[in-house]
């Protein structure tokens, strides 16, 4: 026998991504060829997408355990604990390369993804952050994907009632093919209402819920997300789901409900690679077998084959196991919310995923066989060459220093991210206790006095140049971001953006940014719980930054104590607290990936976060903000801004003035006190961490002395460039 | 004495209800949800409020299907026996769908969603929700919505509340809220059950809730 021919000529496994060595293997798994559904749901569930077959070995490096962990990786979402009998849930989750071909529903349906996985583990979602990158703004598509972007993650997010608290927004060139949509999801649920997704119980009911199926989304995980994108990416605009937040509104509640009430067994939800990879991972998990009826699936129209029902991508689904006595319970439930609950298989002890189609077995597949035996590859790792410093000579020194600080405020990757965020409701639910715009979102878990603060960040310049630092740069700015809330970070996920892993320098720049990741965790006790991979983010111009998002959540046992970024009061002093010199290498005033950053110090970095919590804990601060893009005056000037109030500080001009003021590099926060209090605060200081009275709150201006050459701005004209450059970047053309 | 009863009324899709409910019982009442397909309010209801959200996804226009439901005739009812009802955001579309406040809610000029702080003014001192505030004073509570432009003839309705300084949705006179002439019936688009905690930004949003007590 010979493999079955697809339309283009091509053997059918070629045209759904398959590797002739991965057909062979399954032929030797299954000992016979398979059927063509079969064959469908080998291509989905060994895509990159679904397996993590490149990237797998690398992410064992993490730290995943800890004291709080409640369920690390490998289930929908990680969970946490949080004291009062409560965990935190969360993930992020990428939608890359469907955002690329079709921007707002590829953009909205991420959120409603990844707002199912933490559905899924029986959580009630609290907060949605987005980490976005495109394109420069001067590229008509990239404004065109940006837009767009945004406005599918505001119509799905804003409908399904759950406030968007925080994120990033970055523009590069590297971006302007693939561009990058991770969305994160935060949620709450207590101790013992956590759900898995392992399927048990001999005879339990397999049950659909939500949405009917379609055509929509075929193949999305292997065709769209495993491979680079090209020219007739148009033609790929099917394999884009279409998303309805109105039901996946419905979908929430009733699973809570459902959850409340003790009807599920397992729960999971449908996202790549649809009912294929959800039956297979419950399956697998539990250590069962399950039995499809196939015409007993919903279908929104007629016509489709027995593989496309299998691994169609139809949004607002989820699969739940089901004891056969609350089956009557569930449907009424599910009637009540005016959803379908469609009983369509059960549990076998075959350890199999079997496929009933007009009566005809037309799937036979020991569920491992589609989880864990996929084929692992190592990527080669070619290491780039060592970055060289910049020498500070080849940068041209400013005539005007304030006129630089304007500029750099102006530049789109530093200046407010207003418009996007404004787009998204922030609100709901009614327990934001910091919005976006500062330096981490921060939300009262609901019922308590807690808080969680919560940031997703990502240097991408340091990792293409040094992705050991960059890695641990990337889990460090996250982190200082919730800390500068004066949260402690407790937890961590991760999404993996790289190009193509058997390119290049890309499979080193995926390992050694893990492995600095890795580090980076440890030394601040935030193991990772969950997290995300997508590759192939490459297009024939080139390949993206290596770009791993990182996601901090840190916890805040009495929410009053969280800190803005806020500049307060006139006379209230400002500190510079932490450590390292600034540099211009590869910063934002440099404006290009250049240059040898310094590595960060994640026991200094660790030093510095118990320090703020422990000055939010006594009520010391009454602000605090991360120096990161732009430097310590871009930092200054935002606090000024935020507070609506001016400020001057003297700092030592180092190498050179410029660089005092823009560079960028260690670990330092801009914050400010009550003068009495600054004595407290330098004695709280642990090892390697320093705490310098630079200036004062007051004035109209925003001022800094760097060694005598002294840069001014006013607040109004600074606030009027920050915040109106991305605005005006959009309108101007 | 026991708590003034308070009906919240939840259809699907809708999602401030536990904010408005924490709302009521924040400000001394009592909330009780009332469901769509309910013929009647709870027992011993005295006030209503219309939280906000997307009513039925917003399906056709916001607020046109849930003006149409089974509670809806019952919020009329009582209504025109004089009860107060408050609606916010979606709740304030379905009001106007159903014809107990006049006007209509357009797409904001920017024609884009928008979520912000917002300074309100008062425009009106003489009805019961704005606590007694003086014309002229403000209230800061936060607004996010994507139809909030309201259009219609200011002359058939009482002006309550005006949003300070520029006119952030495009709405006639810059009206953020109105009541119906004889004052029990009101609807803005901002969220003042979301300006209920010092440690969310304000309190000024209890004075509506308050009202609904009095």
């Amino acid at each position: 026998m010979s493999p079955t021919m697809g339309d283009s000529g091509k053997p059918l496994f070629e045209e759904l991504g398959l590797l002739a060595s991965e057909y062979d293997r399954v032929v030797d798994l299954m000992g016979r060829e398979p059927t063509d559904p079969e064959l469908v749901m080998f291509s989905l569930m060994w895509s990159e997408h679904c397996s993590y077959k490149h990237s797998k070995p690398l992410l064992k490096g993490f730290p995943t355990t800890g004291p709080r962990v409640v369920m690390g990786p490998g289930e929908n979402a990680g969970a946490v604990d949080v004291g009062d009998g409560l965990a935190i849930v969360f993930k992020v989750e990428s939608h890359n390369h469907p955002s690329a071909v079709e921007p707002f529903q590829g953009a909205a349906t991420g959120v409603g993804g990844i707002v199912r996985d933490i559905i899924a583990v029986g959580a009630k979602p609290i907060a949605l952050l987005d980490s976005l990158r495109f394109g420069t703004l001067d590229s008509a598509r990239s404004r065109f994907l940006f837009r767009r972007a945004v406005e599918g993650i505001g119509h799905y997010g804003n409908c399904i009632g759950i406030p968007n608290v925080g994120g990033e927004v970055q523009f590069d060139e590297r971006y302007e093919d693939s561009c990058l949509v991770n969305a994160m999801c935060v949620g709450v649920v207590p101790h013992d209402r956590i759900l898995s997704c392992a399927a048990k119980g001999l005879g339990n009911r397999l049950v659909l819920i939500g949405n009917r199926t379609g055509r929509d989304g075929i193949g999305g995980a292997s065709v769209l997300a495993s491979a680079e994108l090209g020219d007739d990416d148009a033609d790929k605009r099917p394999s884009v789901q279409v998303g309805d937040p109105f039901t996946e509104r419905k979908l929430m509640d009733l699973c809570q409900a459902m959850g409340d009430a003790g009807l599920l067994v397992a729960l999971q939800d449908l996202g790549a690679a649809g009912l294929t990879s959800a039956a297979s991972e419950m399956a697998s998990r539990g250590g069962v077998g399950l039995a499809i009826d196939l015409d007993r699936v919903p279908l929104r129209e007629q016509g489709l084959a027995p593989g496309e029902v299998l691994v169609s991508e139809s949004q607002e689904r989820m699969l739940a196991i089901v004891e056969p006595a609350k089956m009557d319970a569930v449907v009424e439930m599910a009637r009540r919310h005016e959803l379908d609950a469609t009983d369509i298989g059960e549990v076998t002890d075959t350890g199999e995923l079997e496929a009933l189609w007009r009566g005809e077995e037309v799937v036979r597949i020991p569920s491992l066989y589609l989880t864990d035996d996929v084929p692992f590859y190592d990527v080669p790792r070619d290491a780039a060459p060592a970055a060289v410093a910049i020498d500070l000579a080849s940068v041209p020194e400013p005539d005007d220093l304030s006129a630089a600080w304007l500029s750099l405020m102006g530049d789109p990757n530093v200046a407010s991210k207003r418009w996007v965020f404004e787009q998204y409701d922030q609100l709901v639910g009614a327990h934001t206790m910091r919005r976006p715009g500062g330096d981490a979102g921060v939300v009262r878990i609901p019922g308590t006095d807690r808080a969680v603060a919560v940031s997703l960040d990502c240097a991408e310049w340091h990792t293409e140049i040094d992705p050991y630092a960059g890695g641990m740069a990337s889990v460090l700015e996250a982190a200082r971001n919730v800390a500068c809330t004066g949260a402690v970070p407790i937890a961590a996920t991760d999404c993996l953006n790289y190009a193509n892993p058997e390119k290049g320098s890309t499979g080193w720049r995926l390992a050694e940014s893990i492995r600095g990741m890795a580090d980076a965790l440890t030394a601040i006790d935030s193991p990772i719980v969950s997290g995300n991979v997508s590759l192939y983010n490459e297009s024939p111009r080139g390949p993206i930054y290596p770009t791993p998002v990182v996601g901090i959540v840190g916890l805040l046992d009495d929410a009053s104590t969280s800190i803005g970024s806020a500049f307060d009061r006139h006379d209230d002093a400002i500190l510079l607290i932490g450590y390292g010199e600034p540099r211009v290498d590869a910063s934002r005033y440099l404006g290009r990936c250049e240059g040898a950053p310094p590595a960060p110090d994640p026991s200094a970095d660790a030093a510095l976060f118990r320090l703020l919590a422990e000055c939010a804990r006594r009520r010391l601060l009454k602000s605090a903000h991360d120096v990161s893009e732009g430097g310590l005056a871009v930092a200054l000037a935002e606090s000024c801004i935020a507070g609506g109030i001016g400020a001057g500080i003297a700092v030592p001009a180092g190498r050179r003035a410029d660089e005092a003021l823009f560079g960028e590099g260690g670990g330092r926060v801009v914050a400010s006190c009550d003068p009495s209090h600054v004595a407290d605060i330098a004695a709280l200081a642990g090892e390697g961490i320093t705490v310098v009275q630079v200036g004062a709150v007051g004035g109209d201006d925003v001022v800094v002395d760097a060694g005598g050459s002294v840069a001014r701005v006013s607040l109004q004209e600074a606030a009027a460039v920050w915040e109106g450059s991305i605005p005006e970047a959009l309108e101007a053309q | 004495m026991s708590a003034t009863r308070v009906a919240v009324l939840r259809f699907p899709g809708t999602l401030d209800h536990e904010s408005a409910a924490r709302a009521v019982e924040g400000v001394g009442g009592q909330a009780v949800y009332a469901h769509h397909e309910d013929t009647a309010l709870p027992e011993g209801t005295q006030a209503v409020v219309i939280p906000g959200g997307f009513s039925y996804g917003d399906h056709l226009r916001p607020g046109a299907l849930a003006s149409r439901t089974p509670i809806m005739a019952a919020v009329k009812s009582h209504a025109s026996a004089g009860g107060k009802v408050l609606g916010i955001c979606n709740g304030f579309q379905i009001l106007c769908e159903s014809g107990l406040l006049p006007g209509v809610l357009r797409p904001n000029a920017s024609l884009s969603f928008i979520c912000r702080q917002a300074d309100l003014e008062v425009a009106d001192s003489g009805t019961a929700w704005t606590g007694g505030r003086l014309e002229g004073e403000t209230l800061s509570i936060p607004f996010k919505h994507h139809d909030g432009a309201w259009f219609g003839d200011p002359g058939e309705t009482r002006v309550v509340l005006r949003y300070k300084g520029e006119n952030p949705n495009g709405s006639i006179d810059r009206i953020a809220g109105i009541s119906n002439l004889s004052g029990n019936v009101m609807g803005l688009m901002p969220h003042p059950e979301e300006a209920q905690d010092p440690l969310l930004g304000s309190v000024d949003g209890r004075v509506l809730f308050a009202a609904l007590l009095s």
